[in-house]
């Protein structure tokens, strides 16, 4: 099962980063984004895999393709008259990042649990992925957090409401009007 | 858990590269930006996995904020990018170079 | 007594007031405070010289403290002033014809545009000279030392947007600098040695802390002798007198041929004790003073330039001088520098009433026959040639004749016959000036657009006066057999200094008159020969060039120290210019490059930020592994 997500996934991935239209990779993004929820329903969270498809892949994704049909009419990339950023280059420097990554994460000191925690392969079932049991978190140990990010998302409603109202002409009569 | 924990790992790693790739590479700033989004749920997927691995729920609990915290980065900048770029005729990051010295 | 300090102090106000509000009042008013001043002084000046008379001879030694200047530990040097025979005598004849020379200066400078910034200069000059000769110390005589030197520079490049001109100011200044430096080191020889610059002290304390003929009284003598050398023009230092003709006529009247040139003799007879105690600076002094006297002679032989020739001519005369005191005749000295005073100045002003008559002309070439048109400038140069010439009975020959009286008394056959050989030289080129100037035709008519005329009564009044001092001055030393009033008048001041001179009878005199004499006439004689008759020819080419260039000591003078040096300066700038200059230069460009390199990194594209923050990661992920 790992494997047919994680193929799908890295499509999609490359996908978002290889498609000439917007629209394509927005797809691609939807692609990793249901993977990555199959993945995680795989790996018990599945408070986090709901939330995973109702956040991201519902809201978020529906976003990007609101705003790329807003500017659809603009023109996309040019040839190379910009930053004279050779792709090699990038690309190098990522697969350096990534060698580096893994060897941290595959490397002696990878995988080994702090002392006091359940082995990975136990059939022992902590208390991981159920709503209760993030909610029991959420609302215990984390409230401070919790109501902080209600805070951040209530500051961006309201950001996002002044950055897209537009400022009416100086010599308009009166703001509020149509627009 | 029936595949143990570097597949998982391997795979946010890979997924992480491939959405910096975008970002370098890319000049489409809505492909900049979803690219940035290829990121984050990398990085999602990392903490679920050693959320699993250690048996704490804190990884979730980590990745419920980071959720939050990317949708309203993606409101909030998507809203910058249409103030940015509409009034140009390109979303060529390219071309918004003025803080050149 | 005390009003001795008005003497200088006088002048010294009115150059404040001329310097400061000069312009404000008009031409006139700045003129009348200049000559006001100066001939306050002067009035001062004789009112003392009459009160210093009714002290008996031993009294007339009067020493005034004004303030207490240097006061630290073992140097303690306040501004004293002393009043004796010797500095009265001083006073009075510098302040007189300073004042003669200011009223003339009223008319001649009438056009000049910086008519107050002249007198006020002119005023400054009298002040320091002044003080100079009325200096109790030595270090106090050397402000008025330094002062005079800095006024003969202001006036003689005071038209210094004329580049001869002002290479002639600091020529003078820096050749007068070299003196200076050994009339310092005597200075400070002395305090070494007497434990005090006070002229009195030094005077009495001289014959036991210097040894006859030693090392310290000849060193200390020459010493001070290198910077007489430079003030008073004798060799080698004289080359910056004949270029000081570039100033105004009167400047060279007043400060090169009466007062400021005599302060080397002055200090000389002032510090007798000192060289009493050295007979071989006194000899080279002597010798220094002949050479220097027929050298300058045999140089204004050929000089075309009448200006020049009178300043040769006052070389040449203060060789005389030095002469003098270097045999001991310090009498006979002072004699021929008062003597010397009036006929050189009258000389001077007849020459800048030609000069004024013909527009400026001073190259004798140019002039002739000035002699009906300007007829009482002729007669007063003649007065003042024959004065110079020493024809009696005018003044000059009788202190001249003193002087080579007292030569040939003291033994010093050569430097005798050496002084005969330039009276002759003496007369002929003064004669030669005067035949070229207003006697002989012009060579091809006067060019000169002005008409030439006798000059107005302001500048014509102190010719007249100077050319009666020149015809009278002769009183004052005047006898063929006894000491003359003059020097009976400063015999207080050198007492016990005077080299015995071996008294001969009337004949013996006689002969040497007739000797001195007869070399003045037959070089008058000569000069009329060749330059008025045109009878004789000058001969030889080779002596003609060599006289031209004055024996080419300039010539040694500019290989030696000029090119060098501005060799010297010239490496320095570029020194300065390239290295050091260069070295801030570079490294601000240095600074700017590195900036500018740094600046591509601001290249205003996301993703090469982006790009950099991911290069920072690898080095983080770097270090982490490593650890």
């Amino acid at each position: 099962m790992f494997g047919i997500t994680a193929a799908l996934a890295l499509a999609g991935g490359v996908g978002v980063i290889a498609c000439r239209r917007p629209v394509h990779s927005a797809l691609a993004l939807l692609l990793v984004l249901l993977s990555l929820a199959v993945d995680y329903l795989l790996l018990d969270a599945q408070f986090i895999a709901v939330l995973q498809v109702i956040i991201y892949a519902g809201a978020i994704v529906v976003l990007f393709i609101f705003i790329v049909m807003l500017l659809a009419g603009h023109r996309g990339e040019g040839p190379g008259a910009g930053a004279r950023l050779p792709a090699p280059l990038a690309v190098a420097l990522c697969l350096l990042f990534a060698v580096g990554v893994l060897a941290v994460l595959a490397g002696p000191r990878a995988g080994r649990p702090p002392a006091g925690t359940p082995g990975v392969a136990g059939a022992a079932a902590p208390p991981f992925g159920t709503i209760q049991d993030v909610g029991r978190a959420l609302f215990g140990r984390y409230l401070l957090p919790f109501e902080a990010a209600s805070v951040v998302l209530l500051v961006g409603v309201i950001g996002a409401v002044a950055l897209g109202k537009r400022l009416p002409p100086p010599d308009a009569p009166a703001p509020g009007g149509p627009r | 858990m029936s595949v143990p924990a570097p597949f998982y790992l391997g795979l946010s790693a890979l997924l992480f590269v491939l959405g910096m790739i975008g970002v370098l590479v890319r000049r489409s700033v809505l492909i900049v930006f979803m690219s940035i989004e290829l990121m984050l749920n990398a990085v999602n997927l990392t903490l679920v996995t050693f959320g699993r691995t250690l048996g704490s729920v804190d990884g979730q609990i980590l990745v419920i904020f980071v959720l939050v915290v990317a949708a309203v980065e993606v409101v909030i900048g998507l809203a910058i990018i249409v103030d940015i770029f509409r009034s140009r005729d390109t979303v060529d990051i390219d071309d918004v170079d003025l803080l050149r010295g | 007594m005390t009003a001795a300090v008005l003497i200088p102090l006088l002048p010294l106000l009115g150059w404040l007031v001329n310097g400061l509000w000069g312009g404000r009042w008009g031409r006139r008013a700045a003129a009348l405070i200049a000559c006001g001043t100066v001939a306050a002084a002067c009035a001062v000046s004789v009112m003392l010289l009459r009160a210093l008379g009714t002290l008996p001879p031993d009294a007339r030694h009067v020493v005034i403290d004004l303030y207490q200047w240097i006061g630290t530990g073992a140097v303690q040097i306040p501004f004293r002033l002393l009043i004796d025979p010797l500095s009265l005598t001083m006073a009075v004849v510098v302040s007189g014809v300073g004042t003669l020379i200011h009223v003339y200066s009223a008319g001649y400078m009438i056009e000049d545009e910086a008519f107050t910034r002249y007198f006020a200069y002119l005023n400054l000059f009298m002040a320091a000279m002044l003080w100079l000769v009325l200096a109790g110390d030595l270090v106090v005589m050397f402000i008025g030392w330094e002062g005079v030197g800095l006024a003969s520079y202001l006036l003689v490049a005071f038209w210094f947007t004329r580049p001869a001109a002002a290479r002639a100011g600091v020529k003078a200044f820096l050749v007068t600098r070299l003196g200076d430096v050994g009339f310092l080191l005597g200075i400070f020889l002395a305090f070494g040695v007497f434990g005090t610059t006070d002229f009195t002290a030094i005077t009495q304390a001289a014959p036991a802390r210097l040894a006859l003929g030693g090392g310290i009284a000849t060193a200390l003598a020459l010493l001070l002798f290198l910077g007489a050398t430079g003030k008073s023009a004798q060799l080698p230092l004289y080359v910056w007198l004949p270029d000081a003709m570039e100033g105004p006529t009167p400047v060279s009247a007043l400060i090169h041929a009466a007062t400021m040139v005599t302060a080397g003799v002055y200090m000389i007879v002032r510090l007798h004790a000192v060289y009493v105690r050295s007979p071989l600076a006194m000899d080279v002094v002597a010798v220094v003073g002949a050479v220097t006297a027929t050298f300058a002679a045999a140089a204004a032989l050929v000089e075309p330039d009448l200006k020049r020739v009178l300043a040769y001519s006052t070389i040449s005369q203060l060789g005389y001088m030095f002469l003098a005191v270097g045999v001991g005749a310090w009498s006979a000295g002072i004699f021929h520098l008062t003597s010397h005073a009036f006929f050189k100045a009258l000389l001077f002003l007849a020459a800048g009433a030609v000069m004024h008559a013909l527009g400026g002309e001073t190259d004798m070439r140019r002039m002739g026959g000035l002699a009906r048109r300007l007829p009482l400038t002729t007669a007063a140069f003649a007065v003042g040639a024959l004065a110079l010439a020493g024809i009696p009975p005018l003044g000059g020959f009788f202190s001249k004749d003193l002087i080579l009286s007292d030569v040939f008394h003291t033994g010093h056959t050569g430097l005798w016959v050496l002084g005969i050989a330039t009276a002759g030289l003496t007369a002929v080129y003064i004669g030669r000036a005067f035949a070229l100037t207003f006697i002989a035709p012009p060579p091809g008519g006067h060019a000169a657009a002005h008409v030439p005329h006798d000059p107005p009564p302001v500048m014509a009044w102190p010719i007249a006066a100077l050319a009666l001092l020149s015809l009278a001055g002769g009183a004052l030393g005047w006898s063929l057999t006894q000491p003359g009033v003059l020097d009976r008048w400063l015999r207080p001041v050198t007492e016990g200094a005077a080299r015995a001179t071996a008294g001969s009878g009337p004949v013996a005199e006689a002969v040497l008159v007739l000797a001195s004499v007869g070399a003045a006439l037959a070089g008058l004689v000569l000069a009329w020969l060749i330059y008025v008759q045109r009878r004789i020819r000058a001969r030889s080419e080779t002596v003609r060039t060599v006289l031209a260039h004055q024996f080419y000591v300039e010539d040694v003078y500019h290989a030696a120290l000029v090119a060098p040096s501005r060799a010297l300066a010239q490496e320095a700038a570029t020194f300065d210019r390239e290295i050091i200059d260069g070295t801030v230069t570079r490294l601000a460009r240095a600074v700017g490059a590195a900036g500018a390199a740094l600046r591509r990194l601001q290249s205003g594209y996301l993703r090469h930020y982006a790009t950099f923050v991911l290069i920072g990661a690898l080095l983080l992920l770097a270090y982490w592994m490593w650890q």
